[in-house]
């Protein structure tokens, strides 16, 4: 098992591109994730996110720039770094003829684990994933779920160090959704996964860092806040007292970083810089005033905000 | 390579069209067997190797055509269909592997299959002392002709993701081998002449007269390797222009 190195990125792309004929899906793409780290691969339909995952997974190798698995090249050591990926494509392939059990036999051998290790490294991916009960069934008789399971079971399988996952909770419905969620989340641990999306909620839950894509070039990278601070993203703090939204203005306007503030139904919404402790300020003013709290509470920094400012901003259509 | 030969023959037995075709393979084989038997008994004819067994083997050949192209329409256009090849293209055994898995799985289940027919000559020798050696080279003959069109059938698949084309190309394909030499006058003069030899039917015709000939063996190891390493280029070529 190929295990990287103390201070080897366990994924890391330098000025990678990728050519098909005359598109250019990904263009000079640069980032790299240490061992150990979760993070979300973001951008819209067609921004090059699965291209980038494939070329992580050595179905193809980049046209030029360089990617390193754990310091290993994916073209010219495919075996080692194949070895220590987990890979998920979209809408996870299977066959539908072969049981649950059969297919991951398969993959067992297919990722050449010793036969010793195979029925156990079976049993605990079909554990893992609680697919226990279906075992005996045919693939293309699961529901969609299911198979989303099996797909994730597959990567599991061998337990790679690395897990690029290409939308895996895609078409599901919305319990779906959080049952496949629940199961990425226990997949942490010492495990690096790159997990990619285009929907922003399921990154923010799931992920400590996002990279953002968009017409295959990089148009933002870091955790949520600190995407938030570089685009002027706004702090929100909703409230609720007993006075007017005029009197609270009077009263924040000699705050530095006070942006806005607006009435919405009862309640008064305040926006402010990142920087400004705001919930704590309304709080201080109220009592300082003596009106009655009934409210106060921060909205969570949304990133779905800070992906459309991004992605709306930089993007630029191909050629 | 044993992970995908294993699969392969596990969807090939999971699957209904191995069973109808094999069906179909054995009926017509005996039906085969059965008139050509009987020609040479109401003829009264002497030499069993020339009078039955080249026959019977020649009709035989005849029904790999039918029966290749439909076994090996899957075996890439499937998955490329389905998207497992992306996910095989990611796991250690590499291309090289995969192919050599799928390959001897469709050559084994053929084998199987021919095996199958071999109850004919074993229910005539009850009734009749047999020479077994021409039986044996007329079998050789049979399975290494379905390796050659195997190879070539793998070769069609890789190139598609119709296994519907997969198996009109490759019957396109086979015909054509076959169908080389038949208009000799046309073919003898010029470029055309120099295909004449690599007519694929006409080399089974020593091996059903029970006779083994090395030429006809090195053609077809050169035959399927040729077809095996041109998929591994489709293979490679596909991937690298990110075609899938």
């Amino acid at each position: 098992m190929l295990v990287s190195a103390p201070g080897v990125p366990a994924i890391e792309l330098r000025a990678v591109s990728k050519r098909f004929g005359a598109v250019e899906a990904v263009r000079d793409l640069s980032f790299t994730i240490a061992a150990g780290e979760i993070v979300g691969f973001l951008g819209p339909n067609g921004a090059g996110k699965t291209t980038t995952l494939r070329m992580l997974a050595g179905v193809f190798p980049p046209t030029t720039g360089t990617v390193r698995i754990a310091g290993h090249d994916p073209v010219h050591e495919a075996r080692r770094c194949r070895r220590a990926i987990g890979y998920f494509p979209e809408h996870a392939p299977s066959y539908p003829e072969l049981t649950v059990l059969e297919y991951l036999h398969f993959v067992a051998r297919a990722k050449q684990l010793p036969r010793s290790e195979r029925p156990h490294a079976v049993d605990a991916v079909l554990g893992a994933c609680g697919l226990g009960d279906m075992a005996r069934r045919r693939v293309g008789t699961l529901s969609k779920g299911y198979r989303q399971r099996l797909g994730l079971a597959q990567a599991l399988c061998g337990d790679p160090p690395i897990l690029v996952l290409d939308e895996p909770t895609i078409g599901l419905d919305p319990s779906q959704v959080v049952e496949i969620r629940e199961l990425v989340r226990t997949l942490r641990g010492n495990r690096t996964v790159l997990f990619s999306s285009h929907i922003l909620s399921e990154v923010e839950a799931l992920c400590e860092r996002v990279v953002v894509i968009a017409g295959g070039r990089l148009v933002g990278e870091g955790t949520a806040a600190e995407l938030g601070r570089r685009l002027g993203a706004r702090r929100r703090v909703i409230v609720r007292l007993d006075a007017s939204p005029g009197e609270l203005a009077s009263a924040l306007a000699q705050v530095d970083g006070v942006l806005g503030i607006t009435s919405r139904d009862d309640a008064v919404c305040i926006d402010a810089a990142l920087d400004v402790d705001l919930a704590r300020l309304v709080g201080e003013t109220a009592l300082a005033r003596g009106w009655r709290l009934r409210e106060l509470r921060e909205e969570p920094l949304a990133l779905e905000e800070i992906f459309l400012q991004l992605v709306s901003g930089r993007e630029r259509p191909l050629p | 390579m044993t992970a995908v030969l294993r699969k392969e023959l596990l969807l090939y037995f999971t699957s209904p069209i191995f069973y109808a075709l094999a069906a179909i393979f054995l009926v017509l084989s005996g039906y085969f067997f059965y008139t050509n038997l009987h020609f040479f008994v109401l003829y009264g004819a002497m030499d069993l190797v020339k009078g039955f067994w080249l026959f019977h083997f020649l009709d035989t050949r005849r029904l790999l055509i039918v029966l290749v192209p439909m076994l090996t329409m899957r075996l890439v256009a499937e998955e490329r269909k389905l998207g497992t090849l992306e996910l095989l293209w990611t796991y250690p055994i590499g291309d090289a592997g995969v192919i050599a898995g799928k390959f001897l799985a469709c050559v084994l289940v053929l084998a199987l299959t021919l095996g199958l027919t071999a109850i004919h000559p074993l229910m005539l020798a009850r009734i009749y002392p047999l020479d077994w050696g021409p039986v044996v080279a007329g079998y050789l003959g049979l399975l290494l002709l379905a390796a050659a069109c195997v190879s070539c059938g793998l070769l069609v698949s890789a190139l598609t993701d119709s296994q519907l084309v997969a198996a009109a190309a490759t019957y396109g394909v086979l015909l054509l081998f076959w169908v080389l030499t038949w208009n000799e006058a046309a073919v003898s003069e010029g470029w055309l002449g120099w295909l004449a030899p690599l007519s694929l039917f006409d080399r089974t015709a020593v091996f059903a007269e029970g006779g083994i000939d090395t030429r006809d063996i090195v053609y077809f190891v050169l035959f399927s390797a040729t077809g095996l390493g041109c998929t591994l280029l489709a293979f490679e070529s596909r991937r690298w222009r990110g075609v899938r």
